[in-house]
């Protein structure tokens, strides 16, 4: 380990170490390219939807359904987490990555279970959805690949331990963690526990698609499939409020107002997101009312306290940040001058605004047993979560990649005046996608649904034609969106390749 | 900052503004909180938890039973059945099909066997947008009183394969 080996940032001071560079380089233009396969899938399937365009054939349109939902929700995401792990547990510390052969590992496992999940789905051989719910049987191949892809991110996630412990030795940190790499270890630790539900499930799952268990019961499955399905949300959640936190100190030099408040809200998410999960069994059968209201009511508030707590902290770090700039005129001075120029801070705003009004609260809302019944697989859900993993998550990791493209590949973004306009773009499509999904789902449109006009059924039924209205707010919604997205990946992959090389000491 | 490590002590005490935020917001999820659970108890918008083990074949057999003795019509090949209310009454799912068609009556109280006999199925009541689980393996009981009458739809929300979108049944309240 030859001190040749580290740089340090021109741009943001920071001390990177070559083995930390290459990892969160890979693991970026992997996030990268599977946001370009999902979000491509997201289109067709989203054209198919649009009642006035109707694209795909039917079987086409569930398996790029399922192809989106595992590129968008797990490959994209999970890839870019695995990138901020490193980059909280090494370079915020100024430390390296520690066994680095171990983050290659999980890189190639997640690579391949990726390749694996692709190429089935893509061969028609698991059309299944994302929740792949049993009895439907999809290939064994496919069970595996999810399990390849899950133990990759496990030992991913494990990682952040190994690195910040021999930090520590080294003099990384002397006795806490900044905030940013704070969040990470709570996504980290969400992480291992919502992949341990997976193994749990996916494990007999792959044994009974190949014969070897004759029987799964589903509602054991739905119930230890949501430890996995719903927690690992929560690990996007504390990604992406780690990256806020991040991101208001690179970009306005913003200092979390009190440390222990945004701490504890941390620890909240740790100690009681995972009860709330359940609120997807609430219109099951099997499991009792009591049981569902305490397992989704009980805790969930003081999960979503942490949400509120954030809410508070970023913007008002934000604000004494501008604020000492010397924008201290009238109430909102501060925020008219904020830099809303760049991309990285437009971003994150939106992003905070976004998953607030459109994800966080329709969340708390669907997620009580009286409005679950009225709710439950309609498209309000999926207006829900695209609120919360594309409005949130995503414009969140997307801000942030225009701080590590500079950052971690040396390289100037190219197009910066496009680069500028793509997070309002992209987060005006998806919150107009979001807002009409979620109005069609009020009028009882269902999710996952080929054709709501139900051609070939033996009863016909049409909805409010209001919907009509709704369902093509989503269509321009998500084809502005998808506009916004293609721009994110050139600018991405173009300024990798043929960005401007940035001086370093 | 977020980027950096912390002060030596940073566990400090929250200013004013913080604590009227974390106050409020504390009042409001302890609202939220209670609210749920009492609404289970005061409310009518509960799902059921009335639940059975039940194997296809039985299921398959109680329906038959009912559609044997109740039948009162067809419509497209469905039997519209026009059941007595203190018996049970059975909605088999399965790919893809709502079978058989009920009839009932307005201001009785029905229980409403719902299972599938094959894969997970959606049970949508539509337009009152009514929505929950049909598991094979599972009998779900709902107790349920129209208070409306007219014809309604049920369209499945679980995807079940190619033809998910074709699965839609229909029921009528006299």
């Amino acid at each position: 380990m030859a001190n040749t080996d580290f740089r340090t940032c021109s741009l943001s001071g920071l001390k990177i170490h070559r083995s930390s560079e290459l990892l969160i380089r890979w693991n970026l233009i992997a996030a990268f390219a599977t946001l370009a396969v999902g979000g491509l899938m997201g289109l067709l399937v989203l054209l198919t939807r649009w009642p006035s365009v109707h694209l795909l054939p039917v079987e086409h349109y569930y398996r790029f359904l399922t192809a989106h939902g595992l590129d968008a929700l797990l490959a994209w995401i999970i890839f870019f987490e695995i990138a901020l792990v490193h980059f909280t547990s090494a370079v915020l510390l100024g430390t390296r990555s520690y066994v680095t052969w171990l983050g290659w590992v999980a890189f190639a496992l997640m690579l391949i279970g990726g390749a694996l999940i692709n190429t089935i789905v893509v061969l028609g051989r698991a059309d299944v959805m994302f929740t792949s719910y049993v009895p439907l049987k999809a290939d064994p191949l496919y069970y595996l690949g999810v399990i390849l892809f899950a133990v990759g991110a496990l030992i991913g996630f494990i990682h952040f331990f190994i690195n910040i412990v021999l930090s520590k030795r080294d003099g990384g940190f002397k006795r806490s963690l900044p905030l940013g790499s704070f969040g990470l270890a709570a996504a980290s630790i969400i992480g291992i526990l919502t992949l341990a539900h997976g193994a749990a499930i996916f494990l007999p799952t792959l044994l009974w698609s190949m014969d070897v268990i004759p029987t799964i019961d589903p509602s054991a499955y739905r119930l230890v499939f949501w430890g996995l399905g719903h927690s690992s949300q929560q690990i996007n959640v504390c990604a992406m409020v780690a990256v806020w936190y991040m991101t208001s100190a690179f970009v306005v030099g913003g200092k979390p107002v009190n440390e222990k408040l945004s701490r504890t809200a941390f620890v909240l998410y740790i100690l009681f997101i995972n009860l709330a999960s359940e609120h997807h069994l609430l219109v099951d059968p099997v499991l009792s009312s009591w049981h569902k209201v305490v397992n989704t009511s009980y805790m969930m508030h003081l999960a979503v306290l942490a949400s509120m707590i954030h809410a508070f902290a970023i913007p008002a770090s934000m604000e004494v940040a501008l604020r000492k700039q010397g924008y201290t005129r009238g109430l909102f001075e501060w925020l008219k001058k904020a830099p809303w120029g760049n991309p990285a801070f437009s971003g994150v705003i939106i992003s905070i605004v976004l998953f607030g009004f459109l994800g966080g609260i329709t969340g708390v809302i669907f997620g009580t047993e009286q409005f679950a019944i009225i709710r439950h697989n309609t498209f309000a859900i999926t207006g829900h979560f695209h609120g919360t993993v594309v409005a949130g998550t995503t414009i969140a990791f997307m801000a942030f990649t225009y701080l590590l493209i500079p950052f971690i590949f040396k390289r100037e973004l190219i197009w910066k005046g496009f680069a500028s306009i793509q997070p309002w773009l992209y987060g005006a499509g998806v919150a107009t996608l979001s807002i009409g999904m979620m109005s069609a789902g009020s009028f009882g449109v269902p999710r996952r649904h080929y054709d709501i006009t139900f051609s070939g059924a033996p009863f016909s039924f049409t909805f409010d034609p209001a919907i009509d209205m709704f369902m093509s707010m989503m269509g321009v919604g998500g084809v502005l969106a998808a506009a916004g997205g293609f721009l994110f990946i050139l600018i991405a992959f173009g300024s990798i390749i043929f960005g401007k090389k940035m001086e370093q000491r | 900052m977020a980027i950096h490590e912390p002060e030596r002590i940073w566990w400090n005490p929250l200013s004013k503004d913080e604590r009227v935020w974390v106050g409020v917001a504390l009042i409001w999820m302890l609202v939220s909180f209670i609210f749920m659970p009492v609404y289970h108890l005061v409310g009518s918008q509960n799902p059921p938890s009335t639940t059975y083990s039940v194997k296809a074949d039985d299921f398959d057999k109680l329906v038959e039973g009912m559609v044997g003795k109740y039948k009162v019509g067809e419509e497209n090949g469905f039997p519209v059945v026009h059941p007595d209310p203190s018996e049970p009454v059975f909605i088999r799912a399965s790919m893809w099909q709502w079978y058989p068609i009920l009839e009932l009556e307005k201001g009785k109280t029905y229980k409403v066997h719902l299972s599938s006999i094959d894969i997970q199925h959606g049970f949508s009541l539509q337009p009152i947008n009514m929505n929950l689980m049909a598991l094979p393996g599972y009998d779900y009981v709902i107790k349920l009183t129209p208070t409306s009458t007219g014809e309604f739809h049920i369209v499945c929300n679980e995807y079940c394969g190619v033809g998910h979108h074709t699965m839609v049944g229909k029921m009528y309240v006299k």
